[in-house]
């Protein structure tokens, strides 16, 4: 019954190939793209401050109160800090696991492992979020734990820190952070244990064979040939943490992240040029970012 | 005489699986010393323990008289070629052979020249700045080479290094290292399967099956006297005649190897020289090989002897597929084998 379409498209490349694309292109390009698009253009309107109408002319005055009013320049610097902050933890903590799963871990416990990193995210989202607030909360079971271990003096001396600490966990930047690396975790060791799982293991003994000691193999091989992994890993957890918007609103500390922004301009304050512009900085700030990798040579070992 | 390499009755298990059992072997200084044997035969575990890579169970390993067992790898006076080169995909040629001077601490000018001292030795000189990817087969390998010779190691460790290449290229690089080897005067161990390269490049082998060694003597050593059937038949595929066989044939029940060109192929009606033994059989095969045909001659119905019959001076006519033949041999030809 196929037959005579496999007949018809055979030797018909281009137009099998174009069959194969055409579902994609159109929702990336309608949906994606073009919606895209409109919110870029929305950035560069403006908002009638009198009647808080849209108006419908080319300006960067949006821009100008994003860039120039300080409670907006402390929402970004604070969301990109967070960002950055999540990124590097998530490099170092996922690193060794990665490398356990890619290199030591034997087929079982490799499968467990894989499990394992991404058992969490067959649970929604929400739920883990209030699940958190719940185990960092004052009364909640970290604190417990870590004052029937006797080190409530520690806890309360971290959340005596300035800026990032608070009342009790749940309320400060300091369990915020912990719950963005909870969540975005599992973003960065999978492409992690991809990349080096592609590492032939003769690679690491031929440079121990030349006289490199551990330290200088994982300096010189290891993370080199790691950084498309660490790349992707970090792509992941950087964006996602810049466009977040209920971790913030749910744990930690009163100020307001990015997506919080978009999420209350363009709903309950109605001004839509200003969540477009807030949404256009992380798009920005990950391509920078992507050239700013490309360029350290993150992409040469593809 | 200091052994470069000594293995002292090294064993190591994978599992249930006994990779080597009790090998005891020595390589001598300057020597270009074949480990030989089929797949699994423990060959390549026994480079890997010399390199480092691995862990005995038991037993000692010596490079020049010390003991080494449990030092690691970046620690031996010696370097590997692997197999698949393991050249350093994010490097540059140059960058990979002067990665054993680089994590010695060797300044960068310093390495650069002898990067391109070796790059020269091995007739690569002007490819120094190009990527690994780049390369052909043949010209990887001999960067591997020259990486690991950067080093100015004692003994240089080569697992199966011709075995990606083609049939020409394999030729002309195991005469090139031959070469090498001699230029340098050091210590070469080289892992094969390949029977005909362990030969015609090697000055001793041992031959490993099932994790033992089976003999270690000269390439001519091994062709002309081997001690069991197993390197009979792996070295050169001599005739094996078991014991109960040879007794039909020679009346000695002792297992003995014959070499397929010893053999002479006559006509099934012709008078064998006078002390050969010989006997009558059917030729059931003939395969073509060039300078000489093998022929196959079933003796009976548990016997049959390859023949080696050179394609010029041979007196007869080829008889025919199925016909009847007689074959002769000289006692002296036959190597009697050990059992095991």
């Amino acid at each position: 019954m196929l037959r005579p379409i496999s007949t018809f498209l055979h030797g018909r490349n281009a137009f099998y190939a174009s069959l194969l694309l055409l579902p994609p292109l159109l929702w990336l390009g309608t949906v994606y793209l073009a919606s895209l698009f409109a919110l870029l253009l929305q950035s560069f309107y403006a908002i009638d401050e009198f009647t808080a109408r849209i108006v419908p002319e080319l300006t960067l005055r949006t821009y100008g109160a994003l860039f120039t009013q300080p409670a907006n320049v402390d929402i970004v610097l604070r969301t990109v800090l967070m960002a950055t902050a999540v990124t590097v933890a998530a490099a170092v903590v996922a690193f060794p696991l990665a490398n356990y799963m890619a290199r030591h871990a034997g087929p079982k416990m490799k499968a467990l492992c894989y499990v394992g990193v991404m058992l969490p995210m067959w649970t929604s989202y929400l739920v883990k979020v209030y699940a958190w607030r719940l185990i960092l909360a004052k009364q909640g079971i970290v604190s417990w734990a870590v004052t029937s271990l006797g080190l409530g003096g520690v806890l309360d001396a971290l959340l005596a820190t300035p800026v990032v600490g608070g009342p009790s966990l749940a309320s400060s930047y300091i369990g915020m952070f912990i719950v963005f690396l909870y969540m975005w975790l599992p973003f960065m060791i999978l492409p992690l244990a991809a990349a080096l799982e592609r590492v032939p293991g003769s690679l690491l003994q031929a440079s121990a064979d030349l006289g490199a000691r551990p330290g200088q193999t994982f300096r010189n091989i290891v993370l080199p040939l790691a950084l498309p992994g660490l790349a992707a890993g970090s792509v992941f957890t950087f964006s996602l943490t810049l466009g977040d918007y209920i971790i913030p609103s749910v744990v930690g500390a009163p100020g307001y992240f990015i997506g919080m922004m978009v999420y209350q301009q363009q709903g309950t304050a109605g001004n839509m040029p200003l969540a477009a512009a807030f949404s256009v900085v992380p798009i920005v700030l990950i391509a920078i970012y992507l050239s700013f990798a490309r360029r350290l040579g993150a992409f040469d070992a593809l | 005489m200091i052994h470069a390499i000594e293995l002292a009755d090294v064993s190591r298990a994978f599992g249930t699986v006994v990779a080597l059992d009790h090998v005891s072997l020595g390589i001598l200084p300057g020597e270009f010393f074949a480990l030989l044997g089929p797949s699994g035969s423990g060959k390549t575990t026994c480079l890997r323990l010399i390199a480092g890579f691995d862990h005995p169970d038991s037993g000692r390993i010596l490079l020049d008289g010390e003991e080494v067992t449990d030092v690691p790898p970046y620690d031996r006076n010696l370097n590997t070629v692997f197999q698949d080169y393991a050249l350093f995909p994010h490097m540059t040629v140059a960058e990979n052979v002067g990665y054993g001077l680089r994590v010695r601490g060797v300044a960068a000018t310093e390495r650069r020249r002898r990067a391109a001292e070796m790059l020269d030795l091995v007739r690569l000189g002007s490819y120094g700045d190009r990527r690994p990817a780049q390369l052909s087969g043949g010209q990887r390998q001999r960067v591997a080479l020259a990486r690991a010779l950067i080093n100015q190691p004692k003994v240089l460790l080569l697992d199966e290094p011709l075995g990606a290449l083609d049939l020409k290229l394999r030729e002309e690089m195991q005469v090139e290292l031959k070469s090498l080897q001699q230029r340098l005067g050091i210590t070469f161990v080289f892992v094969t399967h390949d029977q005909g390269e362990a030969l015609s490049m090697a000055d001793r082998v041992a031959v490993f099956s099932q994790g033992r060694v089976e003999q270690i003597d000269t390439p001519r050593g091994l062709y002309t006297r081997p001690r069991t059937a197993f390197v009979a038949n792996f070295v050169g595929s001599a005739n094996v005649v078991d014991a109960p066989a040879a007794e039909r044939l020679t009346g000695r029940r002792e297992a003995f190897a014959i070499r397929p060109e010893l053999i002479d192929l006559l006509a099934a009606d012709a008078m064998p020289a006078a002390g050969t033994i010989s006997c009558r059989g059917t030729l059931e095969d003939v395969l073509y090989h060039g300078s000489s045909s093998r022929c196959h001659v079933r003796l009976d119905a548990s016997t049959m002897l390859a023949v080696a019959r050179p394609e010029s001076g041979s007196s007869v006519e080829m008889p025919r597929r199925g016909s009847s033949v007689r074959i002769a041999w000289r006692p002296e030809n036959m190597v009697a084998l050990q059992a095991g």
